[in-house]
């Protein structure tokens, strides 16, 4: 007969069945249990952050970094809430995560009790699926699930809500080794006949695209896209969430489309005759006004695990529903095995065309500038780190250099909140991915806005001694609002200047941090050289930039892919 | 158009608040929306009346098949379906109106399964537009007070819903 476990015990120990090594929380009343069994183990790591917001965001750094579940562990009421945030960050970017909460004792939910919320309720909108445990004998079953929900599919987060009571209470362990749901199957494998058709449109093409996003990451199927690429010798431009999928130095590449992609990418967008969607939602930041993108006649291939990411902004010609990975594999075999190949002579007229966009050099900027142009220094780190670096990113106008400018040439080296737009995400999400990647090298590239949301885990990277580079481009001002405020608002920068800021050198040596402040162009490459050389030691770079850059090209909200502002 | 979805969820806690969290979240249209338990009570029979375009209608049933409560989806419009509705509506029934309101509900055959002096409380079932019908035939300020349970729809013949 085995014995009982208490809920907290049961908890624990199906994290470690998951073969989860590493979870990031802060204790409170209602996970008292759960913490006390953390304390007795080794096995599962717990990471203490200062802010739940950054428990979700370094478990979604983890993830995105390694392709393993992400864990959360946070207390009830105000543990929630302040979780929010990064849940909503995960799930609008597919992002497989469990989050463990704490919920008042069964007893007193309903009743107003201190720190209770309606966690189900709250997190419902932004989670793939979420339990409340009432029942001690459900709550190994219940966390297989949600591991299992997660990470199948198209993934997402998965909240657990455990009542203080369930996890104090015993029941028999038996972890499932296998769970299947009447409710839940997510279909893996395309649609054989879809896969022939999109094979032959593909070949009949003669101004093809291939349009890569976040979904070719999430089902580590880069390999497979490149192959692909390469043996069409068709363009293959990648969404912000894409960037990675396919090699940014190669020569097929077109680099980010979208509202700041290249010019070359967008207009290839519009004007190609066959375009293949992988693992991407052609959501408004991508092709902008969808009227526009559909005045153009093309025959669209759609590759997507979600059946409802398929027509709902733009109309598909040949939707295929199915793990990017399974799909592409299908196609290549079906492609190779084939006599007929793509139209050559129309390719090369194609890529001729692409050239001619090309050689407008939409990312030009001023590289003679006495002021730090914030482009440049993402030059230099990507040379510096010869490309080779976990990019974390918060939001704006860095965000936008950094997926311009790094050249991201592997998956899973850009991490960044896509969807959701999350300030404050770029710090946490990066110690998540050193843990993930002890040996990695992890930059967080920010602004003075972005960065102050979470400066707080300074503290946490201290504890763990996580050797971050912080690279804050500061230009002293909420940089993308400044420029929308410039373009569309007649220069009135209603609230986007941020009078007075830190000193963050100090401020970084205060959490025991090293600190730089570089002025000049010409002292950046060694400041970066510098802080690399301290493999062991946070460094935050603070880089006094132009407040009047702009990020270009850039087609404005409402408008069409081809009517960019450019330089 | 209007059309009526068809659902077999888990009957389970906060199931129904998913699927009418879906309809404001994302800005779809409810007409009615009823649910119960079928003859396997871990299953509810949802019935939701939704009015959309093909492509929101589209939106609608794959944003639903997406929860994972949902075990099975239709969207009984694609075929031959039965719909009914059911209405309690009290009147006033007073003087010659009271022989007037008996006659009426013979003609949409219902029947009357309450009686006071005063009022008939009436029972009627059928498409929820032979519902509205009965409504608009009777004086509006003759009618006190209606409750509607929201349209219930099958698939006719073999066009079965099952697990």
């Amino acid at each position: 007969m085995s014995v009982e476990l208490t809920g907290a015990e049961i908890t624990i120990r199906c994290l470690q069945e998951e073969g989860v090594r590493c979870i990031f929380g802060y204790p409170g009343g209602a996970v008292l249990f759960i913490y006390d069994e953390l304390f007795k183990q080794d096995k599962v790591r717990h990471i203490l952050v200062r802010h739940e917001q950054a428990a979700v965001h370094a478990a979604d750094g983890y993830a995105r970094s390694s392709n393993n579940v992400g864990v959360a562990l946070v207390t009830s009421g105000p543990g929630v809430t302040n979780a929010v945030t990064g849940i909503a960050t995960a799930y609008m970017d597919s992002i497989p995560m469990v989050i463990i909460s704490g919920q008042v004792p069964t007893s007193a939910i309903g009743l107003d009790a201190f720190q209770e919320v309606d966690t189900v309720g709250i997190t419902r909108p932004c989670v793939k699926h979420n339990f409340l445990v009432k029942d001690i004998t459900e709550l190994a079953q219940t966390i297989k699930k949600a591991f299992y929900i997660a990470s199948t599919g198209r993934p997402g987060p998965v909240l657990v809500d455990i009542p203080k009571d369930v996890s104090q209470q015993k029941t028999k362990f038996v972890y499932p080794d296998k769970i299947t749901m009447r409710s839940y199957n997510p279909v893996t494998k395309g649609h054989s006949r879809q896969i022939k058709r999109a094979a032959e449109l593909i070949l009949s093409a003669k101004r093809p695209v291939i349009y890569a996003g976040g979904g070719v990451i999430l089902s580590d199927a880069a390999p497979q896209l490149t192959e692909l690429v390469q043996m069409l010798n068709f363009p293959c431009t990648n969404t912000l969430m894409g960037l990675g999928g396919y090699p940014a130095t190669d020569k097929q590449s077109l680099g980010m489309l979208g509202m700041h992609g290249t010019y070359e990418a967008n207009m290839a967008m519009q004007y190609c005759d066959v375009l293949v969607a992988v693992g991407a939602r052609f959501d408004d930041r991508v092709i902008g006004n969808p009227k526009h993108f559909s005045n153009e006649n093309r025959k669209i291939i759609h590759i997507d695990i979600d059946p409802s990411s398929i027509s709902k902004r733009v109309k598909v010609d040949v939707p295929i529903v199915g793990d990017v990975l399974d799909v592409l594999k299908e196609l290549i075999k079906l492609l190779k095995t084939g006599k007929e190949k793509p139209d050559q002579a129309a390719l090369k007229e194609w890529w001729k065309q692409i050239e001619l966009w090309r050689e407008r050099d939409c990312l030009k900027y001023d590289r003679e500038s006495k002021i730090i142009k914030p482009q440049m220094v993402i030059e230099k780190l990507f040379n510096i780190t010869k490309g080779d670096a976990f990019i974390t990113s918060d939001v704006g106008q860095h965000q936008m250099w950094a997926a311009q400018f790094y050249k991201f040439d592997k998956p899973r080296r850009w991490i960044n909140s896509g969807g959701l737009g999350t300030m404050g995400f770029g710090m946490p999400a990066a110690m998540g991915v050193q843990l993930a990647n002890p040996k990695g090298k992890v930059a967080c590239i920010t602004g003075e806005a972005s960065i102050q949301m979470c400066i707080q885990e300074l503290s946490t990277c201290k504890q763990y001694k996580l050797p971050l580079k912080i690279i804050n481009l500061n230009n002293r001002y909420m940089g993308m609002v400044r420029q929308w405020q410039e373009f569309f608002h007649g220069n009135r920068y209603a609230e986007s200047y941020m009078n007075a800021l830190p000193d963050f050198v100090k401020l970084a040596e205060s959490y025991g941090h090293v600190g730089m402040k570089i002025e000049r162009p010409e002292d950046v490459e060694g400041a970066l050289k510098e802080a690399f050389k301290m493999k062991d030691q946070l460094v935050f770079m603070d880089f006094i930039t132009d407040q009047t850059e702009n990020v270009f090209p850039m087609v404005p909200g409402g408008k069409g892919l081809s009517e960019m502002i450019l330089v | 158009m209007r059309h009526i979805i068809s659902l077999l969820m888990e009957n389970e806690a906060g199931a129904l608040s998913r699927v009418a969290g879906l309809f404001s979240a994302r800005g779809y249209n409810i007409e009615s929306l009823s649910v119960a338990p079928t003859e396997d009570p871990t299953l509810s029979r949802m019935t939701v009346v939704t009015i959309g375009s093909d492509e929101v209608v589209e939106q609608v049933t794959k944003q639903l098949n997406k929860l994972i409560e949902v075990v099975k989806i239709i969207d009984l419009n694609e075929g031959n379906h039965i719909e009914r509705e059911l209405m309690l509506v009290k009147v006033r029934a007073i003087g010659s109106d009271r022989e007037e309101i008996k006659r009426l509900v013979e003609i949409f055959r219902g029947c009357i399964i309450d009686v006071t002096d005063k009022s008939y409380t009436i029972e009627l079932t059928g498409t929820s537009s032979k519902l509205d019908a009965f409504l608009e035939a009777v004086e509006r300020s003759a009618v006190l007070e209606t409750v509607r349970t929201g349209a219930s729809g099958i698939g006719r013949g073999e066009w079965i819903l099952k697990v």
